[in-house]
């Protein structure tokens, strides 16, 4: 389409704003972890840019907190939870789509509903339960509460997509000679790959931000994970510790925004499958 | 036989972690549990005691004016966001996936870059203010007058990729023929817009702005991490005083009486959403 200057303005005016609007926070972040202290509580200086740039709170993230303990709770908390909710999603996703069966159709929306349901409503007979576990206060009750939302959300999700893959190709492997299972499990799944990824991707960010669950299920700084442990432990023990929280903040960010910039295409047409393709 | 033994793990993982916890916030509600202690039935007393709180009605009032005031920013942003994004701009593929960064880091932790551009004594946007010339300051989330503008701010802030992002696969799905048809008829940008952009990204639209509510509504992270619900209760939301008052203080009852008070809500948003998917999907 033939676009005058005018056109080109009222096109890269509010994209170059709106970039800065959203943007302009991951920059403070980032100038604030590389600043040094007496830099940082200055009023004489500058805050715009770095002056002189440092690892130290970088360092001290490693030295003086329990930042890798966090580290490696959120990957063994989101890894665990995301491998059982691609496995339960995979086969419920599977029966929806393939298998006839009475109240097929009333469990894929309850499923789906239950995936709306937001943990602020849940968190509060949720401590109680995972207290009757007895695992409160352990990494252990995340990855037995994660699955609850992420599980509903991959069923939906790969229902969808096991739809748009034709079932033929499932009957002429069992002409063959394969199970039903066998059938699935060479033709179906490998077919089926992106919708998995999206999967995957969607249920390991999620664990790895999520928040509530984490700070209602985990007291001790050596359960938690990143999110909880940057900000509850830093905040409440340093009384000048924005160079490490902003520090802990940019690292533990960065796990996520690599894997989303790799498949933003497919998350974006995950989120509205059900929509678009309607 | 074989369907029911696939889904049986995610039925067990729904009725075991949902249904369950859900009947078991409604009994709670109707008790006087406290964590520690023994529940002892009764009946509607702690929606009684709450009614009669002047905070929880503060935080009806917050809950309302947060999820609309922060939907009244994010809405048109991410409308404008898709806008752009569909044109053919240069580093396309650059700024969709940068701006998308708001929403895919933890919440909790782009509020503490927030919190840090807030801080009383050292706020960069002050700073800016200040050297502007525009003014003296603000106190952006210790000032009761102005921190719900504050945390509205952030959770917009975060949601407007969102919007931005799933209007723009709306839009991208629209034939192009479609646009050349109304060019061929002689439209302008305007009426492109008005006579095939707009109509045929409305479902998305609606789906879009009916999971955004839901979320909006019970958002914790934001105003937890910003403000804790104050100051004196200021930007107190049903999320966040629910929070204190079932862990806080430990009166899980009166706690669970709280939360519950949004499901009226999030139920009627629950059932549009479903309906209307499923009516697309038919």
């Amino acid at each position: 389409m033939r676009t005058g200057r005018l056109g080109q303005t009222l096109v890269y005016v509010p994209l170059v704003l709106l970039t800065f609007f959203l943007l302009a926070p991951f920059y403070w972040m980032v100038i604030t972890s590389f600043k040094p202290d007496p830099e940082l509580y200055s009023a004489s200086i500058s805050p715009l840019w770095v002056w002189h740039p440092t690892l130290d709170h970088f360092g001290e993230l490693f030295s003086k907190t329990a930042f890798f303990t966090w580290l490696v709770n959120s990957f063994v908390v989101a890894g665990l939870a995301t491998g059982i909710a691609l496995l339960f999603g995979t086969m419920a996703g599977y029966a929806m789509a393939r298998l006839r069966f009475r109240g097929s159709g009333l469990i894929g929306t309850a499923i789906f509903a239950t995936y709306l349901v937001p943990g602020t409503l849940l968190f509060i007979p949720m401590y109680q339960i995972v207290n009757q576990l007895g695992l409160l206060d352990t990494r252990w009750a995340l990855v037995v509460v994660y699955p609850t939302f992420l599980t509903p959300f991959c069923s939906w999700l790969l229902a969808g997509y096991f739809r748009t893959i034709p079932g033929e190709l499932e009957d002429c492997a069992r002409v063959d000679g394969c199970s039903r299972l066998g059938a699935a499990a060479r033709i179906t799944l490998p077919l089926a790959t992106p919708g998995i990824l999206s999967c995957g991707i969607f249920s390991f960010t999620a664990s790895w931000n999520e928040f509530l669950y984490a700070l209602t299920l985990t007291t001790s700084s050596d359960q938690r994970t990143l999110p909880l442990g940057i900000v509850a432990t830093l905040l409440n023990t340093d009384a000048y510790p924005w160079g490490k929280l902003m520090a802990g903040a940019l690292l533990a960010s960065i796990p996520v925004a690599i894997v989303y910039s790799f498949f933003v295409e497919h998350y974006a047409s995950g989120l509205t499958a059900g929509a678009v393709k309607g | 036989m074989l369907g029911y033994l696939l889904v049986a793990p995610v039925v067990v993982v729904v009725v075991g972690f949902l249904a369950y916890p859900f009947y078991l916030a409604l009994s709670t509600s109707l008790t006087d549990k406290v964590i520690g202690g023994e529940p002892h039935f009764v009946g509607f007393k702690n929606y009684e005691t709450i009614w009669q709180n002047s905070v929880y009605r503060q935080a009806i009032r917050n809950t309302i004016v947060f999820t609309l005031g922060s939907i009244a920013i994010k809405l048109p942003l991410g409308f404008v966001l898709a806008l752009v994004l569909n044109e053919r701009i240069r580093f396309r593929k650059a700024f969709r996936s940068a701006v998308l960064l708001p929403w895919i880091v933890p919440a909790v932790l782009s509020a503490m870059a927030w919190l840090w551009m807030f801080n009383g004594n050292f706020s960069v946007l002050n700073y800016i203010i200040v050297h502007l010339g525009l003014g003296r300051g603000v106190r952006w989330v210790t000032d009761p007058n102005v921190a719900m503008f504050s945390v509205t701010l952030v959770n917009a802030w975060r949601g407007v990729p969102f919007y931005g992002i799933t209007l723009l696969a709306g839009m991208q799905a629209i034939p192009s023929e479609l646009y050349e048809a109304t060019a061929i008829d002689g439209a302008g940008r305007l009426q492109r817009f008005r006579h095939v952009t707009l109509p045929l990204v409305m479902p998305i639209l609606v789906i879009t702005l009916l999971l955004s509510t839901i979320a909006t509504v019970s958002d914790f992270n934001v105003i937890y991490s910003l403000t804790g619900g104050g100051p004196f209760n200021s930007t107190q939301v049903l999320a966040t005083y629910s929070y204190a008052t079932a862990l806080g203080a430990g009166r899980m009852g009166e706690g669970a009486a709280i939360s519950l008070t949004m499901f009226p809500v999030l139920l009627a948003l629950l059932v549009l959403e479903v309906r209307y998917l499923t009516r697309r999907q038919a």
